[in-house]
């Protein structure tokens, strides 16, 4: 009883971010456009993961665990949806469900409206959502999966980057 | 009913969202995982803003490539790229009458050897949604007779072939995905082994035994042994070579840019292309076999 009063008390300093109504559709259906058709023209750009993004971001500004996972799994099949043979459905799924629950969690304790906490927290995120999908695909798919790579490294910190930006233009879009 | 702490419903939410999951992975490896619904949905909400974002992405481009940057030079760039490809593919015409297993020539014999091979242009309009599947999704699907399986080239070389088909457009499954594979066969020493993909740029030919003679350059064409794709195609060119246990370790570079597609063709055909039977020498066997150029090709 003591921790729940205790947490109702953290919650109360932070402030719970609503948006204005279909804005969290709206953008994860244009991630997912953006993450789909911009490569064909400027192949790095797969190097960004919009959904995932999208997914740390509403989590972090939302901060109810249960509509984080919520949103995560949807993004994160859609995503499965959209790729190719070697995805199965679930595969991002699991690993955004995931990414979705902590980020909200996290936003329910801590303030993460800096930038820096927001540039190490898509660090962390990113890692754990590489990490989630190596760890399905071995365990669950058996396929051979190697646990890091330059390419994740460079993509975490590009996705930083990106996040920043991107997570400040999202605030412009909140209704407080 | 047994009552749910409120502080645990988003953990219980969440073991229940993963166990649901899990299990649809598992009904997926169980059972084949092409065509289902919800893939058909999604695809079938996203792709038209897809072919919408790519008509968006080419009238602006277009504006801006003929009205403001370089208003006449890239107006003519353009026409001489689509004459660049029109005076390539006659090119293939000319040589595939002289060499046997020709790059190009094989595209060509090929169209000339099935002129009643139906062929479709088609538009690259996006991309797979990660990063570990190589597949792109083209603006053609079942409603212009585009089925499973059916092979997709450029007039460079192999790009992949269909694996999924939907009303309006189709997902490729491009060479260098974990998952493809091609037969095919080195143009000098006639050595065959089918030839994948990592997941990476390059492609991997596997048995060829350590013993065989591959140089650095050597030209790989399919072989035809796949049944999707007719003989003599170009795949790439080889670029490494290891000593491998038992076979060597050879990488071959696609003679198709697969990181820039716009524009490719698919092969209207699930029948397996048979090849004439007149031919005497093998560089006649060649001509025989494949000549392109003709068929049913629309552009884009």
């Amino acid at each position: 009883m003591n921790d729940t009063y205790d947490l109702r008390i953290g919650e109360s300093h932070i402030e719970v971010h609503k948006f204005r109504g279909g804005t969290i559709a709206a953008a994860m259906i244009v991630a997912l456009f953006l993450q789909t058709s911009v490569p064909v023209y400027f192949p790095k750009f797969a190097v960004l993961d919009l959904p995932l993004l999208l997914t740390i971001y509403f989590g972090l500004s939302r901060r109810n665990p249960s509509t984080g996972l919520l949103l995560g799994m949807t993004i994160g099949l859609l995503q499965d949806s959209l790729s190719g043979p070697t995805v199965p459905l679930g595969l991002y799924g699991i690993a955004k469900t995931i990414v979705g629950y902590l980020a909200s969690s996290i936003g329910a304790r801590l303030d993460t409206e800096h930038p820096i906490a927001r540039f190490a927290l898509t660090i962390v995120f990113f890692g754990l959502h590489q990490g989630v999908i190596v760890v399905t695909r071995r365990l669950l798919l058996a396929q051979p999966e190697v646990w890091f790579t330059m390419r994740m490294g460079i993509g975490a910190a590009v996705n930083a980057v990106v996040g920043v930006l991107l997570f400040m233009l999202l605030d412009r879009l909140r209704k407080n | 009913m047994v009552a749910i702490p409120s502080r645990h419903k988003s953990l219980v939410l969440l073991t229940g969202v993963i166990l649901l999951q899990v299990l649809l992975l598992a009904v997926q490896i169980k059972r084949d995982s092409q065509g289902r619904l919800i893939r058909v949905w999604t695809v079938g909400a996203v792709t038209p803003f897809e072919r919408a974002g790519a008509t968006g992405i080419g009238s602006i481009r277009g504006i801006w490539n003929h009205y403001f940057a370089l208003q006449n030079t890239s107006r003519e760039n353009e026409r001489l790229r689509h004459e660049n490809d029109t005076l390539k593919l006659q090119l293939n015409q000319l040589q595939s009458k002289a060499a046997e297993a020709d790059r190009l020539a094989a595209l060509l014999n090929f169209r000339q050897a099935h002129q009643n091979v139906p062929m479709l242009g088609a538009r690259v309009i996006g991309t797979s949604a990660d990063t570990a599947s190589q597949t792109i999704y083209i603006d053609r699907g079942e409603r212009d007779g585009i089925r499973r399986n059916m092979g997709v080239i450029t007039p460079d070389g192999v790009v992949g072939k269909v694996i999924e088909s939907y009303r309006d457009t189709s997902q490729v499954l491009l060479l260098t995905d974990k998952d493809s594979g091609v037969g095919a066969l080195l143009v000098d020493s006639r050595i065959q082994s089918p030839v994948g993909g990592a997941g990476e740029p390059l492609l991997t030919m596997k048995y060829v035994p350590n013993d065989d003679n591959v140089n650095l350059g050597d030209r790989v064409v399919t072989s035809g042994m796949d049944r999707i794709f007719p003989r003599d195609l170009p795949v790439g060119t080889v670029s490494q070579i290891k000593a491998g246990n038992p076979f060597k370790q050879i990488r071959i570079r696609p003679a198709a840019n697969l990181e820039r597609l716009e524009e490719v063709i698919v092969l209207l055909s699930l029948q397996p292309l048979e090849l004439k039977k007149d031919a005497g020498t093998p560089a006649a066997e060649a001509v025989g076999k494949s000549a392109p150029g003709q068929g049913k090709t629309e552009k884009p």
